[in-house]
């Protein structure tokens, strides 16, 4: 028992530095996502004010549905970081019950971005309508994707967890998860603002 | 008193360093300063969603959800995201590509929006 927590901490792989390379290459990661949401932030604003033709955003964009979103979001963050603390502390009911709360209110999250959507394109907004469309759609759809991506990640651990295969010493692979979940987080919440609440 | 105890403004961090000893500080936060955060998240966006329905705070309604914005992004990266109680290397590989991506924000800002209205050729 002793040497396979010797053997799965071994599998950390440490830098010259002290630090885990798993946790520098993934926040290196992180870093070249933050320019990739910048470039498709940075399109929309450009091209912010520019269509010739409706839909706008201020005619179509549901602010107190998007607020209930980001508020979903922003508690999947805290359910993140409980899940981490129940991996750390051995807790296999609280990883399972945090894990399982990211993974349904991620899931939750993606229904409203799924429903807000489908009601864009019911009001005639699709993605060639007009340059909004084809900036709003890039840009929330790309983040969407992250989350179905982190959502899947949250499966996979709490498929771990319940087959005990989430033990403290592994408590590593929930962490990088849960940065990338937070990434995901921080990004939605730079959106909101830029996007739906400063029109 | 750890050093990331001390670092915890709530004084409730509960680590040192990772279980290997290796450089990478895992302590972090308690339960309790977690459900703090929440709370004070879920309470800033309430703050940003009453702004923009307000009409007197139309006109400095842009800086302050700038700000409240700023806040929360502050509160997950230090907080959930652990830089407040990890290696400084972290942070600084972050920070990195945080700054490279604002001024890219910024610079095609300035060649899209605000210098065609420049006429330089005239």
């Amino acid at each position: 028992m002793a040497r396979a927590a010797v053997i799965a901490q071994d599998d950390h792989h440490y830098t010259s530095t002290g630090l885990s390379s798993w946790k520098v290459g993934f926040w290196t990661f992180i870093g070249s996502e933050c320019l990739l949401f910048a470039s498709l932030i940075s399109t929309y604003l450009v091209y912010k004010g520019r269509s010739v033709v409706g839909p706008y955003p201020e005619e179509i964009l549901n602010i107190p549905l998007t607020s209930v979103s980001t508020f979903v979001l922003l508690m999947s963050s805290l359910a993140m970081v409980l899940a981490l603390d129940g991996v750390q502390r051995g807790s296999r009911k609280l990883s399972l019950i945090w894990l399982g709360g990211v993974i349904l209110l991620g899931s939750a999250f993606l229904g409203f971005q799924a429903y807000e959507f489908t009601h864009f394109v019911h009001e005639g907004l699709t993605i060639g309508t007009n340059v909004f469309g084809s900036s709003f759609f890039v840009l929330t759809g790309f983040h969407g994707a992250h989350v179905t991506g982190g959502v899947i990640w949250m499966i996979t651990l709490w498929i771990m967890a319940a087959r005990g295969k989430l033990a403290p010493a592994d408590s590593l692979k929930v962490e990088i998860a849960g940065l990338y979940w937070h990434f995901v987080d921080i990004v939605w919440i730079v959106i909101f603002t830029l996007v739906y609440l400063i029109q | 008193m750890s050093t990331e105890a001390v670092a915890d403004g709530f004084g409730q961090a509960q680590g040192g360093a990772s279980p290997s000893g290796h450089g990478d500080h895992s302590g972090h936060a308690s339960p309790r300063t977690y459900w703090t955060i929440g709370g004070i998240l879920t309470l800033i966006t309430a703050m940003e969603v009453a702004a923009f329905y307000i009409p007197a705070m139309a006109p400095v309604l842009v800086p302050v959800l700038l700000v409240l914005s700023a806040t929360k992004f502050m509160l997950v990266i230090m907080f959930f995201m652990h830089l407040k109680f990890d290696s400084k290397v972290f942070s600084g590989v972050f920070l990195t590509g945080l700054v490279l991506a604002s001024f890219m924000t910024v610079a095609l800002i300035v060649l899209f929006q605000v210098l065609p209205k420049y006429d330089f050729m005239g």
